[in-house]
C-alpha cells in the first residue's frame, strides 16, 4: 500500500455522503486523508461527483488546511510543536533528531494546545487517525507512540465549578455528572426568561472577545421566522491556550448540557461542535458523551419528554488557527477555505448557511448549566463586577506547576503565580498575557488583578486566559520570532495587511536588527492592527508592538512616530 | 422601503448620498480619488487589498472605502497620516513580494503616498516561473497581487467554469488549477475574462506578449510547451 485506495474502498467511503452537498466536504476529506494518507486526484474527482463541488475548489480546500495532504505521505505523519513553550522545552531538538525514513513524514506544528505537558507532538497513522503525545522525553517515543500513556488532564482548583468532579485520567460519565438538571430547568423557562437570567448573571464570552452571552442569544432570536443554528467554537488554537481542551477532556457533559440550553433558548435544533483537528482525545471523549446523552434522551428527539429536539454534530477542523474566527469557522463547516467574512452583517443575523447563528466558546457554554441550576446571584457572587463567575486559565512556561486552573477573577497575577502555580522557576523576566495575540507584562506589573476590566485598564488583555511565563534565561527575541512564525503560518492570506504583514514581521525578526527595523516593525504592526479584515490580522502584531513598548531598545530606536 | 439619504463629510466637505452608498463612491462624487487594487466594477468586492482604507471618526479600525457604507454624521478622512501610513505600508510590503513593473496604476498609487519600493530590502518575494501551457495566455504569478479577480470571474462572478482556485495560505497563497494541471487539461474554456480583469501583468494575452517580443503570430502559437509539472512543495 502506498496510499492508493482501491476503487471499491473509495466507493464505500463516499456512500454515506451521497446526496449531501458541499457542507460534507471536510468530513469526506478527513475520511480519505485518514484512510490513504493523502487525497489523490482520483479521490478529488470522485468527491467532486459525489458532493457536486468543482475539483479546483476541492483542491483549494485541501491546500488551505495543514492536516490535509494533496501529495502522498509516509505511513505516519509526525508533527512536533516548536512554538514558544515547546520550543523552551526541547521541541526543536526532537524535530531535528527524527531520523530520515520514507515511511515517516515529519512536519513542524504550530501550538498543539498541550503547553503544560511540553514538548508535544501529534502523530497520524494511516488507517488509524491522530494521537497526541506529551510530554516527550526522547525521540523514540515519536516512533513507538503506543508506549506513551495519555497525558493527565487537569489541575482543578477552588472554586471548582466548571471543573467540578474532574478526574486526571478519564472523562466524567453521565453517572458522575448527573442528568442535566440545568437543562431540565431551562425546559421549564421561556427563552426570554433564559436570556434574562443570563443577562443578570453577567456572563461574558470566554473565547477572547468578552461579549455578553445573554445579548448574543437575544440577538440571534431577532427574526422569529428564520431557522437558527448553534455553534460551539472548540477550535482553540491560540498558542499557550489549552483550557477548552482540558474542559472537554474532563467534563464533556457540562459542555453538551450548555449547548442544549443555548439551543433551547435561541430555538435551534441542530448544533455543530467545531473542534480543532489536533485534539483527538477531546474529540473521542465528546463523541462518547454525545452517544451516552442520546441514549439517556438528554440529546436527540423529544428531550426529557418535552417537545424540544436537539442534535449535536462534531465537526473536526483540519489545521487552521483562523477557523477560530467565527465567520471563518462557518466557512469551514460549509466546506470552504476558512476565510473570515466581512462584518457586518454579524453572525446573529447572517451566520452559518446565511442564517442567524449563535457561536459561543466552549468555556462560555460550560458556564451556563450552573447559572440555570444555582441562579444568577450565585454566579455573581464569584469574581468581580465586570468578570462574574469563575474563569479557566492556561498557565505554561517557567512556573513550577503549569496547567489549567479555575480561578475567581480578582486575584492578582502575582498571588496566582506564587500560590496555585507553585511560584516562578528562576527569576521572572516577562509574562505574555492572552496568547500569541496578547501583550507582555514586566515583573513590576504583575500586581494587576486577573479580570477582564483590570487587565484592560492596565493596557493588557485577559483574552482567552492564556498566561505564558518566561524567566531570565529566555531570549525574548526568540519568543517573538516563534510568535511571528505562528502568524505567518496561520494567516489565511485574504487581506493584504495580514498576508504581507505577517511575512514581513517574521523576516524582520529573523534578521539581526538593522537601522530602521524598529520603525518597520512599528509600521507593519500598526498597519495589521488598524487595516486588517479580521481579528487575527488585527492582533498579529500585538505581541511585537507590546514588546516595542515594554523594551524599546530591543530592536533599536523608533525614528518616526505616527498615530 | 427606501432608507433616508445619508449626510456625512469627506475630507471636510459635506455631502448627502443615498443609503447604501460606499465611501469610495461618495468620495468619487467629490472628485476625491481613493486608490484601489482589488476592487473592480465587474467583480464582487471582497475588501482584500485595504489600500483604500480611510479614517472614519478616528475609530479603532480604518475602514475599507470600497465596501464600507456611508454612515450619517460620519467624518471621513481619506488622506490623514493614519490612513496614509497603512496605505503606504501595504504598498511597500506588496512591492517587496510582487513584481509590479507591469502595474502602472499601483506604481502611481505608490508615488501618490510616497511609498518606498525598497523599504523591505531583504524580503522574500513571491517568485514563480512563467507558465506557458496554452495557446492563448501566459501566467506569470511573480506579478500576481492576489486580488482574486481571475478566480472570481472564472466562478460565480461571470463564467461558472471553476477552472481556478486559490492554493496554499497566507503569503504563500497562489492562484492555481486543481493539482496544477495545465489550462488545456482544466475545465478552462478560454473565455479570456480572467486576462481582462487582471490588474498587473500576471495574466498576459499570448499574442500581444509575443508581438512585443518581436515574434510572428505563427511562431507565438508554436511556442506552447508541454503541460507544466506540479511545483515543489
Amino acid at each position: 500500500m502506498n496510499g492508493q485506495l482501491p476503487d471499491d474502498s473509495l466507493d464505500n467511503l463516499l456512500a454515506p455522503y451521497a446526496g449531501r452537498g458541499r457542507e460534507a466536504l471536510l468530513p469526506v476529506l478527513w475520511d480519505v486523508q485518514t484512510a490513504a494518507g493523502h487525497i489523490s486526484p482520483e479521490a478529488v474527482h470522485r468527491i467532486s461527483h459525489c458532493l457536486r463541488v468543482p475539483e479546483a475548489d476541492i483542491y483549494g480546500v485541501i491546500g488551505f488546511y495543514s492536516l490535509f495532504h494533496a501529495n502522498p505521505t509516509g505511513q505516519r505523519i509526525v508533527r512536533v510543536c516548536t512554538d514558544p513553550v515547546c520550543g523552551l522545552r526541547g521541541g526543536d531538538a526532537l524535530l531535528e533528531a527524527l531520523p530520515d525514513d520514507p515511511q515517516v513524514t515529519i512536519e513542524h506544528s504550530p501550538c498543539l494546545g498541550l503547553c503544560e505537558h511540553a514538548p508535544a507532538a501529534l502523530v497520524s497513522v494511516r488507517g488509524e487517525g491522530e494521537r497526541s503525545l506529551a510530554p516527550l522525553t526522547d525521540v523514540a517515543q515519536l516512533l513507538t507512540p503506543d508506549a506513551l500513556p495519555d497525558y493527565p488532564v487537569v489541575h482543578a482548583a477552588e472554586p471548582a465549578v466548571l471543573l467540578e468532579g474532574a478526574q486526571p485520567d478519564r472523562a466524567q460519565t453521565l453517572a458522575d455528572y448527573g442528568d442535566y438538571a440545568g437543562l431540565r430547568r431551562a425546559l421549564a423557562l421561556t427563552p426570554d426568561e433564559i436570556v434574562a437570567l443570563l443577562d443578570e448573571s453577567g456572563l461574558i464570552g470566554r473565547g477572547g472577545a468578552a461579549f455578553p452571552t445573554g445579548r448574543k442569544w437575544h440577538f440571534t432570536r431577532g427574526d422569529p421566522q428564520a431557522r437558527r443554528w448553534l455553534v460551539c467554537n472548540a477550535d482553540e488554537s491560540e498558542p499557550g491556550t489549552f483550557k477548552d481542551r482540558a474542559l472537554m477532556e474532563a467534563c464533556p457533559h457540562r459542555l453538551l448540557e450548555g449547548m442544549a440550553i443555548a439551543a433551547r433558548c435561541i430555538g435551534a435544533n441542530h448544533g455543530y461542535l467545531f473542534i480543532r483537528g489536533e485534539y483527538p482525545l477531546a474529540t473521542q471523549r465528546l463523541a462518547a458523551a454525545i452517544a451516552e446523552a442520546e441514549a439517556a434522551n438528554l440529546l436527540g428527539v423529544g428531550i426529557g419528554g418535552s417537545d424540544f429536539d436537539f442534535r449535536i454534530e462534531i465537526r473536526r477542523g483540519a489545521g487552521a488557527y483562523i477557523c477560530g474566527e467565527e465567520s471563518a469557522l462557518f466557512e469551514a463547516i460549509e466546506g470552504k477555505r476558512g476565510f473570515p467574512r466581512i462584518k457586518p452583517p454579524y453572525p446573529t443575523d447572517v451566520g452559518l448557511f446565511g442564517e442567524p447563528t449563535t457561536v459561543n466558546n466552549v468555556e462560555t457554554l460550560a458556564a451556563v448549566p450552573g447559572i440555570l441550576v444555582h441562579g444568577a446571584a450565585w454566579f455573581r457572587s464569584m469574581g468581580t463586577e465586570g468578570s462574574s463567575g469563575s474563569k479557566l486559565v492556561s498557565v505554561s512556561g517557567h512556573v513550577r506547576k503549569p496547567g489549567v486552573y479555575e480561578i475567581e477573577p480578582g486575584i492578582t497575577l502575582r498571588a496566582f503565580l506564587d500560590g496555585l502555580c507553585g511560584g516562578v522557576e528562576g527569576e521572572l523576566q516577562a509574562v505574555l498575557m492572552g496568547g500569541a495575540a496578547g501583550t507582555f507584562l514586566r515583573p513590576e506589573q504583575i500586581d494587576v488583578k486577573l479580570s477582564f476590566e483590570d487587565l484592560r485598564a492596565a493596557g493588557s488583555t485577559f483574552g482567552s486566559g492564556a498566561i505564558m511565563v518566561f524567566n531570565e534565561t529566555v531570549d525574548l527575541r526568540d519568543v517573538l520570532q516563534r510568535l511571528a512564525r505562528f502568524f505567518q503560518h496561520e494567516s489565511c492570506g485574504k487581506c493584504f495587511p495580514c498576508q504581507l504583514g505577517t511575512q514581513r514581521q517574521l523576516e524582520l525578526l529573523q534578521r539581526a536588527p538593522q537601522p530602521g527595523d524598529a520603525q518597520r516593525l512599528h509600521d507593519v504592526g500598526w498597519t495589521m492592527t488598524e487595516a486588517s479584515l479580521c481579528g487575527l490580522g488585527q492582533t498579529a502584531g500585538s505581541a511585537v508592538l507590546s514588546a516595542l513598548e515594554q523594551w524599546p531598545g530591543m530592536f533599536g530606536e523608533v525614528e518616526r512616530q505616527h498615530g | 422601503m427606501a432608507e433616508d439619504p445619508v449626510t456625512l463629510t469627506v475630507d471636510g466637505v459635506e455631502l448627502t448620498v443615498p443609503a447604501g452608498t460606499t465611501i469610495l463612491e461618495a468620495a468619487a462624487q467629490l472628485g476625491i480619488e481613493i486608490p484601489v487594487i482589488c476592487w473592480h466594477e465587474a467583480t464582487t468586492a471582497n475588501g482584500l487589498c485595504r489600500v483604500c482604507v480611510v479614517d472614519e471618526d478616528g475609530g479603532r479600525l480604518l475602514q475599507p472605502a470600497c465596501i464600507a457604507e456611508c454612515r450619517a454624521g460620519a467624518s471621513i478622512e481619506t488622506r490623514n497620516e493614519r490612513a496614509l501610513r497603512s496605505r503606504r505600508t501595504i504598498l511597500e510590503m506588496l512591492a517587496a513580494s510582487v513584481d509590479l513593473s507591469e502595474a502602472p496604476e499601483i506604481e502611481a498609487a505608490m508615488a501618490d503616498c510616497e511609498a518606498d519600493a525598497q523599504r523591505f530590502p531583504d524580503a522574500r518575494a513571491r517568485e514563480h516561473e512563467l507558465i506557458d501551457d496554452n495557446p492563448f495566455y501566459l501566467r506569470d504569478y511573480s506579478q500576481c497581487v492576489l486580488c482574486w479577480r481571475c478566480v472570481q470571474v472564472c466562478a460565480e462572478d461571470a463564467q461558472y467554469t471553476f477552472a481556478l482556485t486559490l492554493d496554499g495560505r497566507g503569503h504563500d497563497t497562489q492562484v492555481a488549477t486543481a493539482f496544477d494541471i495545465s489550462m488545456t487539461e482544466s475545465p478552462c474554456v478560454f473565455c479570456g475574462q480572467c486576462v481582462g480583469v487582471c490588474p498587473t501583468g500576471a495574466l498576459k494575452p499570448k499574442v500581444e506578449w509575443g508581438l512585443e517580443q518581436g515574434l510572428a503570430p505563427d511562431e507565438i502559437r508554436s511556442l506552447t510547451r508541454a503541460p507544466r509539472r506540479r511545483r515543489e512543495e
